[in-house]
């Protein structure tokens, strides 16, 4: 077992790292999961209520699309419905950036190097890393588990519900193993990952829209399909569980497989010669952020075309099914305003401004990645001044996430607006939809350049805080927060439409704010220390 | 001749690390400079304030006459700075990021850079990612050479390069030098500070301990005299400036300061002298004894407590 020789040692060193970031992490989700059947208890005690909510549910495109059915009326089912979906996904992807840091990310920065020359095994780094994730999933599901059981759910449908977001975890733990040695850097290893995740959630989504009715075989092709069949409270198909943990044992076999094939630093793909010349357009600070930014602003514009696409091909079936008052009833609990079609379109404009403000932040960190890793120095003892250099990166957090939901706009408002034979009055109502979400986005961005800016070793706390907003809109009315607690996200600000009339002076508010923060951030580091 | 450089009393606090404690440095225009000092000394800190990445704390720095903190964008358009860890972009070719840092710098050399390329036997085509550590000091000083700063600061800017390597670099830094250019060199190899200064400064625990030209430092410290004498010496050991003498017989073997070599050369050939090898202090004794101070001093402190 020489190859796995220093796996303990690489995995204390790994927890020693993140005794800060799990924690945090498992305590977040863990308190969703069981704060949100804590508060939902009371809200569905009778079964009448519980029988009527499911089936408004399950009869709503909507939210079949973005949540999945409610499978029983069960006092369980009901109240851990919602974050059986958008929450687990929020596990998959903590999942595989944990995955991802603690093996390629690890080897980008030449540490597993340093390690590597000690007695160090060829898989230890791998091992290790998978050690550590799986560890953490496996923590988060005991003490949900746990919680869910101590506030009276039944035993073996909390074990199936926890379970089930472990399965997430470890399936995106397995297959960010594999993108991590396919890619020489973290950066891309994470992006595949996320788009694979991505993709199964879609899937997911189109197995789920249709009911009963609709191509459930989809189901089977998803992890979050597989979770979806461990039916927690509702008759707990413990079997399923052979699928995830069949598909992540292939995802880790083929891992190590390519550990062993691979050198130490290097990808699977040779590298290629690039030109011995810089061309016309790498002449500045703006030329450079573009080369570094431009790949993952052209992959994320990819997957939001691809959203756009299937959502606006979803939105004319929600018209179809309206679910009479008590969908209507649903949906304006869970944040939307009048109208199922606009409630669902703002529902779904909503968690692409999440994922738009997540592009913004990993554009605004590449500063401080830039700094750490030694990379903003050359450029800074240049005539280049620091404003100018970080302005090269913040633009793209300013002008990538309106491309993002221009592009958003564009693709659901002309496939919806063709699907509805309607596209003149359609179009630009959906179109204006996505482009109000702009302000909090820039929000989002302008807190990051100011922690970048004030205390830049905090700077990744941006994804927390992200983390924090996304739950707070998405269980926010579920949990029955009070409004300034709700206020606190700027997402709550938002005006919502298309339904809801056009507020002016949120919008002018949040981009003050933005701008505010920003222009702080900016401030602070011209005049701080360079690490 | 005005200064290029021109530092005192510069303070730098990192939390409650004291990094540079009142560190002063004068680099004249023209001259090749070293500056010396054991690992976390401060050589870097000072450079990266120098560069206006740090602000300092305290003391006077003045660079080619400004305000390294103020005057950041019209200073740096005279200046090249090698860094000491180079890291590069990994999808960047290197021809890339030499052609970014001339255009960011301000204008580059094209046919300079061209024949340094060739002489530092570099491949501007290769990616970021697959330049050894070597090759990634050349770009960094291929585009520093290239350029037409009147100011060159490199931070140990051979540490990865092979001997053949190194012998390019020393005479790109006299070319440079013979152009009118003025370098500050922070280096640990010796051989290349002694090659190519005209004058060092030595710092330690962020303070300036020595500074001068080489010939000045000299004076200051001992040459080592092995001697073989026609009658047993007397009294040898006992004359002012001698240490470690080592006397069997006739054979004598001592080290005197350089400013009492006068008397016991006096002495030495009273008692005939049958041959003689007289060595002058290398570079490495002169560090040595700066460095050893300070490990015998943190030696005392630990004993005193």
């Amino acid at each position: 077992m020489n190859a796995l020789a220093g796996t303990g040692l690489l995995t204390r060193l790994a927890f020693r790292r993140d005794r800060v970031v799990v924690p945090f992490w498992i305590y977040l989700l863990g308190i969703t999961a069981i704060g949100t059947a804590y508060t939902s208890r009371a809200a569905f005690s009778t079964l009448a209520k519980r029988a009527d909510f499911a089936a408004s549910v399950n009869k709503n495109p909507s939210m079949l699309a973005l949540y999945g059915p409610v499978q029983d009326a069960s006092i369980g089912s009901v109240s851990l419905w919602k974050v059986g979906g958008i929450a687990a996904a929020l596990v998959g992807v903590v999942s595989l950036f944990l995955t991802v840091r603690h093996t390629r990310g690890d080897e980008e920065s030449g540490r597993l190097e340093l390690v590597s020359a000690g007695v160090i095994g060829r898989y230890a780094a791998l091992t290790a890393g998978l050690i550590t994730v799986v560890t953490t999933e496996l923590v988060l599901a005991v003490l949900v588990s746990i919680g869910l059981v101590a506030l009276g759910l039944p035993t073996a449908g909390s074990i199936a519900f926890a379970l089930g977001w472990f399965t997430i975890g470890l399936v995106f733990a397995a297959v960010a193993a594999v993108t991590a040695q396919l890619t020489t850097t973290s950066r891309t290893a994470s992006g595949l990952a996320i788009a694979f995740l991505g993709l199964c959630y879609l899937i997911r989504a189109g197995g789920d829209v249709g009911g009963h009715d609709g191509p459930t075989w989809l189901l089977w092709l998803s992890p979050f399909g597989w979770m979806s069949h461990l039916r927690p409270y509702a008759g707990d198909d413990w079997w399923v569980i052979v699928l995830p943990v069949a598909f992540s044992a292939v995802c880790v076999a083929v891992a190590f497989a390519l550990v062993g094939r691979r050198d130490i630093g290097a990808g699977l793909l040779p590298d290629r010669l690039g030109p011995a010349e810089a061309g016309a357009g790498l002449g500045g600070p703006l030329g450079l952020s573009w080369r570094l930014q431009r790949g993952s602003l052209f992959a994320w514009a990819a997957g939001f075309a691809v959203y756009g696409a299937a959502i606006g091909g979803v939105t004319e079936n929600v018209e179809d099914m309206i679910g009479g008052s008590n969908g209507r009833d649903v949906l304006e609990k869970l944040g939307g305003g009048q109208g199922m079609v606009d409630a669902f379109t703002n529902a779904a404009m909503s968690l692409m401004a999440l994922l738009a403000s997540a592009y913004a932040v990993q554009a605004v960190l590449r500063l401080r990645s830039e700094e750490t890793g030694r990379l903003a120095e050359p450029i800074l003892a240049t005539k280049v001044g620091r404003v100018g250099w970080a302005l090269g990166h913040v633009l793209f957090a300013v002008v990538g996430p309106a491309v993002l939901m221009a592009l958003e706009g564009v693709m659901v408002g002309l496939v919806h607006g063709l699907r509805s034979h309607d596209l003149g009055d359609q179009f630009p109502r959906i179109f204006w939809s996505a482009i109000v979400q702009l302000p909090a986005v820039w929000v989002i961005a302008g807190i990051t350049v100011a922690l970048f800016g004030f205390a830049p070793r905090l700077a990744v706390a941006a994804w927390g805080l992200l983390g924090v907003f996304l739950l707070l809109g998405e269980l926010g009315p579920l949990l029955e927060l009070k409004q300034w607690e709700m206020d606190l996200s700027p997402f709550t600000h938002v005006p919502k439409l298309p339904g809801a009339p056009m507020r002016t002076m949120p919008v002018v508010w949040l981009i003050a704010v933005a701008g505010l923060l920003t222009a702080a951030g900016l401030a602070a580091f011209r005049r701080r220390d360079l690490s | 001749m005005t200064d290029a450089i021109s530092v005192s009393g510069l303070v730098k606090n990192f939390g409650r690390t004291r990094a540079l404690d009142g560190l002063d440095l004068s680099v004249q225009t023209g001259e090749v400079h070293g500056f010396l000092g054991p690992n976390g000394a401060g050589k870097s800190t000072t450079i990266r304030v120098l560069l206006g990445l740090l602000k300092a704390d305290a003391g006077e720095v003045s660079l080619l006459g400004g305000d390294p903190w103020r005057d950041v964008a019209t200073l740096h358009r005279r200046i090249a700075y090698v860094p000491g860890d180079v890291t590069l972009w990994p999808n960047l070719s290197g021809g890339e990021v030499i052609d970014l840092l001339g255009r960011l710098r301000g204008g580059q050399d094209a046919k300079r850079k061209a024949e340094l390329l060739e002489r530092f036997e570099l491949d501007p085509r290769k990616k970021g990612r697959a330049y050894s550590k070597g090759n990634r000091q050349k770009v960094a000083l291929v585009a520093a050479l290239a350029s037409d700063a009147e100011l060159l600061i490199l931070d140990e800017p051979t540490s990865g390069l092979d001997p053949l390597m190194e012998e390019v670099f020393q005479r790109c830094v006299q070319e440079e030098r013979n152009s009118g250019r003025t370098v500050l060199l922070s280096s640990h190899i010796l051989s290349e500070v002694e090659a190519l200064c005209d004058r060092v400064s030595i710092i330690r625990k962020g303070r300036t301990v020595e500074s001068g030209s080489l010939a000045d430092l000299r004076h200051l410290t001992r040459t080592s005299i092995s001697v073989e004498l026609a009658t047993p010496p007397d009294g040898l050991a006992d004359l002012p400036g001698v240490h470690n003498a080592k006397i069997e017989g006739r054979r004598v073997s001592l080290e005197v300061d350089t400013s009492q070599l006068d008397g016991v050369l006096a002495r030495l050939t009273e008692a005939g002298v049958r041959s003689l090898i007289s060595r002058p202090p290398t570079l490495e004794e002169l560090f040595l004894r700066h460095y050893e101070d300070e490990s015998v001093a943190a030696d005392e402190s630990v004993a005193a407590k």
